[in-house]
């Protein structure tokens, strides 16, 4: 009777990705610009009937400007308006100091249907070579086009356009900085609205806010979305039956699954890098210890064994060890335990205490909660060097740092204007950015996987 | 008939008051109907015997599951615990209020406390679901050293997610470390 109950007065509600995109939150830059590389991403040239459909050079733009190491100049400053190579003056743009662009046009073909190529253009290069570069190739002397870094053309429709800005995206900040880009990626947090019946709700959206899309709504609390790394399904905690409870929702199916339901704490679920284990905290035995559940068995195995509150594991990227929260040496500090082997080593000794730590992808840096003074901010430790450094300063009660997968950008929670909001900061510490509440509290952001 | 009016209240307010305070109320429904069928029993005796030692008993009956009723209004009113920041024993000031439920369950073993366990929001989510089973744990061990039996007791921690007062000063964050207890 009871259970019947509660299953009608909890209400699940997902559906597929809806294509709408919403601007659920929009993304303030609060410092760091000043250090990044000038670029210009003009806009396409559009041809078509009626206006353009939406802005690509505008997503690009942003995605740049996002990822603290570009910083497009202003369109004031642009010297022309070229939609190809052929049109580019690369004197006039080297002037400017700028050292890449990006042109483009969109054709529209059909009705709903649009061709867009795309350019990124080394205006250095092309100042130096006039565009027309010889080289010896097989010992003889031919053209290149070398100050091209990247072209392409696709064939697509009005709701691919976002995405294909964020594709372009990934291409020039991988052509420009060697390194993989995060445009493409999601991310999924916890909402609890200020009013409604079913107030906490599970999201997800795009890293930068668009096509949010509520997965599940609930009366009682959520916490703790996890990534699968098949970036397909999510682990979280629920209260819905008033304990605490681990579920697995596949984000495109809606289909839940409950994984862990023991007496006391059930939290802090995080997958293996391959996807067939979860470690997580249970209080089963006692106090709170780390297991590592085998999903397809479901089989679990107690990792740490201390009467002091062990908490928050998080995997190596080898998976072969959990970093963790213990409160073994009196405050809170962050710990290393191997697998296999069963050792433990602590790997914090800043502040007062540290809380909520995680390894960038390449394993070199460790990201968390640190309090100094009674305040809590994000701070990093290169583990080669043991270079401490805070990376948050005006921020207040920061929390659930998520590291995008190509390591450059962290994701956290934090208080402003007395709200819980959704905030940046680069791995460096120099860039930061606000993504704004409209309605409610947004924490427990994590970050996909390269999707 | 007011007696028979008293056990129909307290058989429908029990839950709903229990399900709108988020606990777990499956023992509490159970016992809300053991009782009105014990009283059940208990009329269809007493109504073999004389009339007037009817009339005595269920006035006695009245007068005690009013009592109970008076008691648990007042628990209810009393039944939080606040904590010193991350700090997880019971502070001696509330010995009193503890003593009040103790006595209580180990009067009426048939029902059952929920004891909540919350944070202020300081510190890390999942660090903080741990700090507030610890919590709600020493409220526990203080009851069950009153003499309350373990399966009277069931515990939840809800960290920091269920703010009391929703806002982030001194005195919000003074007032959402706290065990809350829940009939």
């Amino acid at each position: 009777m009871k259970f019947k109950r509660q299953l009608a007065l909890f209400l699940t509600v997902f559906s597929l990705i809806s294509p709408h995109a919403m601007a659920a939150l929009e993304i303030v830059i609060t410092g760091g610009v000043d250090s990044a590389r000038p670029i210009a991403v003009l806009p396409f040239k559009w041809t078509g009937s009626g206006p353009e459909p939406s802005n690509i050079s505008s997503v690009i733009s942003a995605d740049l400007l996002r990822s603290g190491k570009f910083s497009p100049i202003s369109a004031m400053n642009y010297p022309q308006r070229p939609a190809n190579d052929k049109e580019v003056d690369y004197a006039a743009w080297a002037s400017q100091g700028v050292e890449a662009i990006v042109v483009g046009e969109i054709n529209e073909t059909s009705i709903g249907r649009y061709k867009v190529h795309y350019q990124l253009i080394d205006v250095i290069r092309g100042q130096v070579t006039g565009g027309q570069a010889q080289m010896l190739s097989n010992g003889e002397l031919v053209k290149t086009r070398d100050h091209i870094l990247d072209e392409s053309t696709v064939d697509i429709t009005e709701d691919q356009f976002r995405r294909y800005g964020h594709r372009i995206s990934n291409v020039v900040y991988e052509k420009l900085t060697g390194n993989r880009g995060a445009f493409l990626t999601k991310i999924a947090y916890v909402i609890v609205r200020d009013q409604g019946d079913y107030p906490y709700q599970l999201v997800i959206a795009d890293y930068d806010g668009f096509n949010e899309h509520v997965l599940l709504s609930s009366n009682e609390p959520l916490m703790s979305p996890a990534w699968h790394p098949n970036g397909e399904m999510l682990a979280y905690v629920s209260f819905e039956n008033h304990q605490q409870q681990v579920y697995s929702i596949d984000i495109y199916t809606g289909q839940r699954r409950l994984l862990s339901n023991f007496k006391g704490i059930n939290s802090a679920p995080k997958w293996s890098p391959d996807g067939k284990q979860l470690a997580l905290v249970l209080s089963k035995d006692g106090n709170p210890e780390l297991y590592v559940m085998d999903i397809a068995t479901k089989k679990l195995r107690r990792i740490t064994r201390h009467r002091a509150i062990d908490t928050e594991p998080s995997w190596t990227p080898d998976g072969g060890s959990l970093v963790f929260s213990s409160e073994r040496g009196g405050k809170p500090q962050l710990y290393r335990v191997n697998l296999l082997d069963g050792k433990i080593r602590r790997l914090t000794f800043d502040g007062e205490m540290n809380l909520g730590g995680s390894l960038s992808p390449d394993g070199r840096q460790l990201v968390m909660v640190n309090r100094t003074r009674g305040r809590y901010h994000l701070a990093k430790l290169e583990l080669d060097s043991g270079l401490f450094q805070v990376l948050t300063k005006d921020t207040r009660l920061d929390e659930s740092p998520s590291i995008a997968p190509n390591g450059g950008m962290i994701i956290y929670s934090t208080l402003y204007n007395n709200r819980n909001v959704l905030s940046l900061v680069s791995v460096d510490g120099r860039f930061k950015a606000r993504l704004p509440a409209l309605n409610g509290q947004v924490k427990s952001p994590a970050w996909s996987p390269f999707l | 008939m007011r007696f028979n009016k008293i056990v129909k209240s307290l058989a429908v307010a029990l839950p709903i008051l229990v399900l709108s305070a988020c606990s777990s109320n499956s023992e509490s429904d159970e016992q809300s109907q053991v009782d009105s069928n014990a009283t059940v029993v208990a009329e269809q005796n007493a109504q073999a015997e004389a009339e007037r030692v009817k009339v005595a008993a269920m006035k006695k009956e009245a007068d005690i599951e009013e009592q109970k009723r008076q008691e648990l209004e007042k628990l209810r009113a009393e039944h939080i615990i606040y904590f010193d920041f991350d700090v997880s024993n019971v502070s001696s000031q509330f010995s009193a209020l503890l003593d009040a439920h103790a006595t209580f369950l180990n009067a009426n073993p048939g029902v059952n406390v929920l004891v909540e366990g919350h944070a202020d929001e300081r510190g890390t989510p999942e660090y903080n679901i741990a700090l507030g089973e610890r919590r709600a744990k020493a409220v526990v061990t203080y009851l069950q050293n009153m003499g309350v039996s373990a399966s009277q007791i069931t515990t939840v921690s809800y960290g920091e997610e269920k703010p009391m007062v929703k806002d982030r000063s001194e005195n919000a964050f003074s007032k959402n470390r706290r065990a809350v207890l829940v009939y």
